[in-house]
């Protein structure tokens, strides 16, 4: 409490009392900070869907199991795709640091590439796998797999129009502080979406083929 | 990584709360693609024999590897937003636990419970 009363100092001889907040500089407003909590609150939704996986993950229905559906080399490459672009992204978040649009605008361009390539390879792979029999509707195995990766998936979506949107505004309006904070949120974003991949590639594809 | 640098530099990275730095990425990417590789190449090649052990490592692995994310990439610390962020990941690391957990755990009993069905009771089935 003393604390808080020794943030505000009233300072006398004028007319009215004049507050000065000598509290240590809160961020400008708390956008990251809701943005934060709204991915966690995005997190428990994927944990529902990891646990859904979970629970019906080895029922087969008499279908495809995931050892003879999952083609290890090709979540190889996609593995690798999200890897790279969450580095580039930094080499982004780094340039515009540095104040550098070109820079920032050529690292975003390399990132929304890799999340297309990832995007593309993904949709080929249930492409496949639905003209191969083994749709959503095949098991409880196959609707709870394409459930969650494909929630996954949606979100890199969204992701990637973000980005293009995001890119338009940086060579727009250039490096301002409201493109700065809206670059801050995506990269937890894009950052994020990465960690759960982490949890897709090692619960599903890995522990699936074994 | 610098609250001071956010604090006297205002157009600058007030909004970020951080400051990346190219070695923050480069070490974190370096972690993440031994991480990454070690586990494919586990599970590919069959090195250690036991299905068992080769899955607990693919966990640890993950489980690491998600704390190298979260610090390297999303610049977890404890300071950030006054220690908002940490207070609302150590709940939700709270709440995927028992999301997780529990859904494993109730459903692996109600199954055990379940009557097994074999494919002769199924064609009697009406």
């Amino acid at each position: 409490m003393t604390a808080a009363t020794n943030q505000i100092r009233l300072v006398g001889g004028r007319a009215g009392p004049e507050f000065h907040l000598t509290e240590e500089h809160h961020p400008e407003n708390s956008t990251l900070l809701g943005f934060w909590i709204y991915l966690m609150s995005d997190c428990l939704i994927f944990a529902c869907l990891f646990a859904t996986y979970g629970v019906l993950g080895r029922n087969y229905a008499g279908g495809p199991t995931g050892a003879q559906v999952f083609e290890l080399p090709m979540v190889a490459v996609n593995t690798a795709l999200l890897l790279f672009s969450s580095i580039t992204y930094g080499m982004a978040m780094v340039a515009s640091q540095e104040n550098k649009v070109r820079e920032t605008l050529g690292w975003l361009a390399v990132t929304g590439l890799l999340g297309c390539g990832f995007l593309g390879l993904e949709l080929k792979e249930f492409a496949h796998l639905i003209a191969d029999g083994a749709g959503p509707q095949r098991s409880a195995f196959l609707s709870s797999f394409f459930t969650l990766v494909g929630t996954h998936g949606l979100h890199v979506t969204f992701g990637v129009i973000w980005l293009v949107t995001l890119m338009t505004q940086v060579a727009r309006k250039g490096l301002t502080e409201t493109t700065r904070r809206r670059l801050m949120c995506l990269s937890l974003f894009w950052h994020f979406l990465d960690v759960i991949w982490i949890g897709v590639f090692s619960f599903v594809y890995l522990m699936g083929v074994m | 990584m610098s609250a001071d640098v956010a604090h006297h530099d205002h157009g600058h990275a007030a909004t970020s709360g951080f400051h990346a730095t190219r070695k923050d990425y480069a070490v974190g990417f370096g972690l993440a693609a031994v991480m990454t590789a070690l586990p494919f190449w586990l599970v590919m090649t069959h090195p250690l024999g036991s299905a068992a052990l080769t899955a607990g490592v693919v966990i640890a692995f993950a489980v690491a590897q998600v704390v190298v994310h979260m610090i390297y990439f999303l610049h977890m610390n404890s300071r950030s937003e006054g220690g908002w962020t940490m207070l609302a990941l150590l709940f939700t690391i709270l709440m995927v636990g028992i999301v997780l957990s529990g859904s494993l755990w109730v459903m692996y009993h109600l199954n055990a419970n379940m009557m097994t069905i074999t494919p002769q009771d199924a064609r009697q089935m009406p």
